[in-house]
C-alpha cells in the first residue's frame, strides 16, 4: 500500500497546482453561481483555457487533444480542481461518455476532426439515449433509424438529453429493427443536431432551471458514416460507453459533505456553534465515514484501473451513496434554520443559499445516470450475482412490448 | 497509488482462509458458546504454530517482525470464521500496548511467550456500564498492589495477564500489569450476549501489580491502543460482514416461494445491494486506516475512528438483515444466523462502543 505520488505525478501535480492558482477562480455557490447562461459560458471559457494550458482530456491520446496520460493524473487533476469553482465537470457526458464512443467507432479522420474541438469545448456533444418509454429501461427505446442508400432517416423523441441546447453533435440509439428481441434490434450513431428536422425543447425542471431537453426527430438525415459500431449491435455499443462512465462518475459524483462540514465550522445554532451541537456532530461523523468511505473506494478502483483491470459496476456505489447523501445533507441544514431556511434570494443564508439550491436540484442527481433502485439492481445482479427479475419481456419481439405509459 | 494488499499479504489471507475454513468450522464456535471451554486450545495451538500470534511482533521479541497489514488480514479471516480463541485481546491489545509502552525487562519476559501462545493476556479497563472505559474510578493502586473490580473483561478467564487501569493515591491514572494466577484475585464468568467469546469480571484484593507504561499515561496509552485495535477489529468485522452476507445470498438464492427463488425479489436484492454498499465502505475505510497503520500516519487517529464507526454499523446492519432474509429459520438457535449478529455485538462495544467512536471520529475531523 502506498499513497504517495510518483515523482512524475508529484510534478503533475505542482504544475497543476501552480496553473489553477493563477487560472481558476474560487468557489462561488447558491445565489453567487449566477444564471445557467453564465455558467455555461463560463464553462466553456474555462474548456479554452484548460485546453491550450495542455490539462484538458488527459487520458485522451496526443493526436485527439488529450495529453495521453494514465487515469492517475486525471484523478490528481480532479483533486486539484475540486478545491475551485470552475465548473469542471460541465461537459462530463460529452468528453466521458461520447468521446470514448468516437475513440471505439469512428473513422481515423473524424476522430481527428472532431475530438481535439470537443476537448476545446468548440463543440459540445450530449448523449440521446432515454426517450419518454425509456427511461430505467432504455433499450426499450422508440426511435426509429431507416436506411435509404446511404443515408439513415431518424424519426422519434429523446429526452433528458443534457446540455441539448448547447450541442452541435450527440451520440444517438436508435431502433434499427423491430422484429427481434429489444437489445438486438439497436444501433447507435452520432449526429448533427443543427440540422434540418432536429427540434431541442429545454425542460423546466423543479429548481427552475432548464439543464435537460426533449429532443425530436422528424425525417432528420444521418451519413451511414456516421454509424458507430455495427447495425443492430448498438446495445453492446452503449454499454461499453456507459462503462467509461463509472469512473468519471465515481470520482466527480458530489455528496454535499465538505459543504457541510464548512457550514458546521462556520455557523451558530441559537448562538452555539453548530460543530458543538450533539445532533449535527452526530450527523457529522455519520456521513464523513460515508464520504470517507466513497473517497476510498475510489482509490481502490483507481488501483484496479491502473492494474489493467475494467472499472465495474462497482462504481455505482459512488452515484448511490453520494446522491442520497446530497439530498439528505441540504434538508438537514435548512432544518436547522428554521423559517429563515426558506428564503433562497437572501443573502444571509449561509453558504450564499447552497443548500437551497441543492435541495432542490438533488432529486434529479439521484435520478440522473440510474436511479437509486436501477444501482441497487445492478449491484445486486452483476455484481453479486443475484438472479435477475423475471422479466416479461423477455424473448419478445420488440414491436410487441408494452412500453411508457399505458393509462386512459 | 497503490491501495491493495502486496501478493504476499493476500497469499497469507489465502492460507488462513483455507486453514480456518477446515479447521475452524462454526461446530468449534458452538461449543464455546455453549459453554463446553472458554475458548478452543487445540486451534490456539494450532494457529500459533502457523505463527499468526507472532505476526507482528519484533524479531528481537520472538516475533516474525511482519507489519501489521498481514495482521490485518488474518483478522479478517478470524472475523469471518468466527475463530473462538482469544487473538483479539492478546494480540490487538495485550501485544501491542506491551511492544509500544512496555519497559525492556515487561517486553523480554512477555513478548517471546505471548509470540509462542504460552501467554494470554487481556486489558482490564471497564468498571461499570455508561461509564468511559477509560476512566478507574474503583480501581486503585498504592504500594505495589491493586484493588478493585473489572467488568466486561474480554478473555479475562483464560488469561495469564491483565493489564489494568486504576488511579493511585495522587490520583494519578494509570496502567498495570497484573500476573492474574494470584491467590487475591477473583475471576468469575459473566453471562453476555456472544457467550462465544465469554467475559469474566475480575475483582483484584491487594493483588501484586507493576506499573506499565509512563506514570499518569493510562487515557494516552488506551486512546493510542485502541486507535490500533481499532484497525485490526475492523477487519474481524469485516470479514464477518462477508460472512454474514454470503450466508443470506446462499440460503435465498436456493430457496423458493411464489414460484420463484426469494434471491430474485427486488425487495430482498434491495437489502443485499445495501449491505453490499456498507461492506466496502467498511472495506475502504479499513484499508485506508490499515494504510496510515503500517506507515504510522498522522492521519491515523481519524482513519481508525472512520474506519471503526464503518464497521460498527456495517456489521450491526448486515448480521440483523441475514436474520430478516432467512424468515423464520434466522430466528433459531438451530441456524447460524445469531453467530454473526452476536459477535457484531460484542465486536461493536469491546474497544469503546459507537457513541464514544463518533465523537472521536467528530473531534478529529474538526481538529483537522
Amino acid at each position: 500500500m502506498d499513497f504517495n505520488d510518483t515523482k512524475e505525478q508529484a510534478v503533475f501535480r505542482a504544475k497543476a497546482k501552480s496553473w489553477l492558482a493563477a487560472n481558476a477562480q474560487a468557489k462561488r455557490q447558491g445565489l453567487m453561481a449566477g444564471t445557467q447562461e453564465d455558467r455555461y459560458q463560463q464553462a466553456v471559457d474555462w474548456y479554452h483555457k484548460r485546453y491550450d494550458a495542455g490539462f484538458s482530456c488527459l487520458t485522451w491520446p496526443k493526436e485527439y487533444g488529450g495529453q495521453g496520460l494514465s487515469q492517475m493524473y486525471q484523478v490528481i487533476w480532479n483533486q486539484e480542481v475540486s478545491h475551485y469553482g470552475e465548473p469542471d465537470e460541465y461537459f462530463v457526458i460529452g468528453i466521458g461518455n461520447c468521446g470514448p464512443a468516437l475513440m471505439t467507432f469512428a473513422s481515423e479522420e473524424q476522430k481527428q476532426t472532431l475530438l481535439p474541438r470537443m476537448a476545446r469545448a468548440d463543440d459540445i456533444w450530449c448523449q440521446l439515449f432515454s426517450e419518454p418509454g425509456a427511461g430505467s429501461d432504455v433499450a426499450g427505446l422508440s426511435t426509429k433509424a431507416e436506411k435509404t442508400g446511404d443515408e439513415w432517416n431518424i424519426n422519434g423523441q429523446k429526452i433528458w438529453t443534457s446540455g441539448a441546447q448547447y450541442s452541435r453533435y450527440g451520440v444517438i440509439l436508435t431502433r434499427t429493427d423491430p422484429e427481434v428481441s429489444k437489445y438486438r434490434g439497436l444501433t447507435m450513431f452520432m449526429i448533427d443536431l443543427k440540422q434540418p428536422g432536429v427540434e431541442v425543447k429545454p425542460i423546466k425542471q423543479i429548481d427552475g432551471g432548464s439543464h435537460f431537453n426533449e429532443v425530436f426527430f422528424n425525417d432528420a438525415v444521418i451519413p451511414d458514416n456516421y454509424r458507430l459500431g455495427e447495425v443492430n449491435e448498438g446495445w453492446g455499443a452503449a454499454l461499453m460507453v456507459l462503462m467509461n462512465e463509472r469512473l468519471a462518475n465515481a470520482t466527480a459524483a458530489p455528496d454535499g459533505f465538505e459543504d457541510f462540514l464548512n457550514w458546521a465550522k462556520a455557523s451558530d445554532i441559537d448562538g452555539v456553534p453548530a460543530s458543538q451541537d450533539p445532533i449535527v456532530r452526530d450527523k457529522l461523523a455519520t456521513w464523513y465515514a460515508q464520504h470517507a468511505g466513497v473517497e476510498a473506494t475510489t482509490f481502490r478502483m483507481i488501483t484496479a484501473v491502473a492494474k489493467g483491470g475494467v472499472p465495474g459496476a462497482e462504481g455505482s456505489l459512488g452515484k448511490l451513496v453520494g446522491a442520497s447523501m446530497n439530498q439528505e445533507i441540504a434538508n438537514f441544514v435548512i432544518q436547522q434554520l428554521d423559517a429563515g431556511g426558506q428564503l433562497t434570494g437572501d443573502e444571509s443564508t449561509p453558504l450564499d443559499g447552497h443548500f437551497q439550491s441543492a435541495v432542490l436540484m438533488a432529486p434529479g442527481i439521484r435520478l440522473a445516470g440510474g436511479t437509486d433502485e436501477i444501482m441497487r439492481n445492478i449491484i445486486a445482479e452483476q455484481v453479486l450475482g443475484l438472479p435477475q427479475e423475471p422479466r416479461a419481456d423477455k424473448g419478445i419481439p420488440y414491436k410487441d412490448i408494452p412500453s411508457g405509459n399505458t393509462g386512459a | 497509488m497503490n491501495f491493495e494488499f502486496s501478493d504476499d499479504q493476500k497469499l497469507i489471507q489465502d492460507q488462513a482462509r483455507q486453514f480456518l475454513a477446515e479447521h475452524s468450522p462454526l461446530s468449534t464456535t458452538r461449543k464455546v458458546m455453549d459453554g463446553q471451554s472458554v475458548y478452543d486450545s487445540h486451534l490456539w495451538k494450532s494457529i500459533v504454530n502457523l505463527g499468526w500470534t507472532a505476526t507482528a511482533i519484533d524479531e528481537q521479541y520472538g516475533g516474525l517482525g511482519l507489519g501489521s497489514l498481514e495482521l490485518c488480514v488474518i483478522a479478517q479471516e478470524l472475523g469471518r470464521s468466527l475463530t473462538p480463541i482469544p487473538f483479539f485481546s492478546t494480540i490487538y491489545l495485550a501485544a501491542e500496548i506491551i511492544q509500544q509502552h512496555g519497559n525492556e525487562q515487561q517486553k523480554q519476559r512477555l513478548l517471546p511467550s505471548i509470540a509462542a501462545g504460552e501467554t494470554i493476556a487481556c486489558l482490564a479497563s471497564s468498571e461499570l456500564a455508561g461509564q468511559h472505559l477509560f476512566e478507574a474510578r474503583q480501581t486503585q493502586f498504592s504500594n505495589g498492589q491493586l484493588s478493585g473490580k473489572k467488568i466486561a473483561v474480554l478473555d479475562g478467564v483464560e488469561a495469564d495477564y491483565a493489564i489494568v487501569s486504576a488511579t493511585d493515591t495522587n490520583k494519578k491514572h494509570s496502567l498495570y500489569l497484573v500476573n492474574l494466577h494470584q491467590a487475591d484475585i477473583q475471576r468469575t464468568l459473566s453471562p453476555s450476549i456472544d457467550s462465544s467469546r465469554p467475559l469474566a469480571s475480575i475483582e483484584f484484593i491487594n493483588a501484586v501489580a507493576e506499573p506499565l507504561g509512563a506514570d499518569n499515561a493510562a487515557s494516552a496509552i488506551l486512546t493510542e491502543a485502541f486507535d490500533r485495535a481499532a484497525v485490526f477489529t475492523s477487519f474481524e468485522q469485516l470479514g464477518g460482514c462477508e460472512a454474514s452476507m454470503q450466508m443470506g445470498i446462499d440460503y435465498t438464492k436456493q430457496r423458493f416461494a411464489f414460484g420463484r427463488s426469494v434471491a430474485s425479489f427486488q425487495a430482498i436484492k434491495h437489502i443485499f445491494a445495501d449491505m453490499y454498499v456498507a461492506i466496502e465502505l467498511a472495506r475502504s475505510n479499513a484499508y485506508f486506516a490499515a494504510w496510515a497503520l503500517s506507515v504510522n500516519d498522522k492521519k491515523l487517529p481519524l482513519a481508525a475512528a472512520t474506519a471503526r464507526v464503518s464497521a460498527i454499523d456495517a456489521y450491526y446492519f448486515c448480521s440483523k438483515e441475514n436474520i430478516e432474509v432467512h424468515g423464520g429459520m434466522g430466528f433459531t438457535w438451530e441456524f447460524d444466523c445469531h453467530l454473526y449478529y452476536k459477535r457484531a455485538q460484542l465486536l461493536s462495544s469491546i474497544i469503546g462502543s459507537s457513541r464514544w467512536w463518533r465523537e472521536q471520529l467528530v473531534s478529529r475531523l474538526l481538529d483537522e
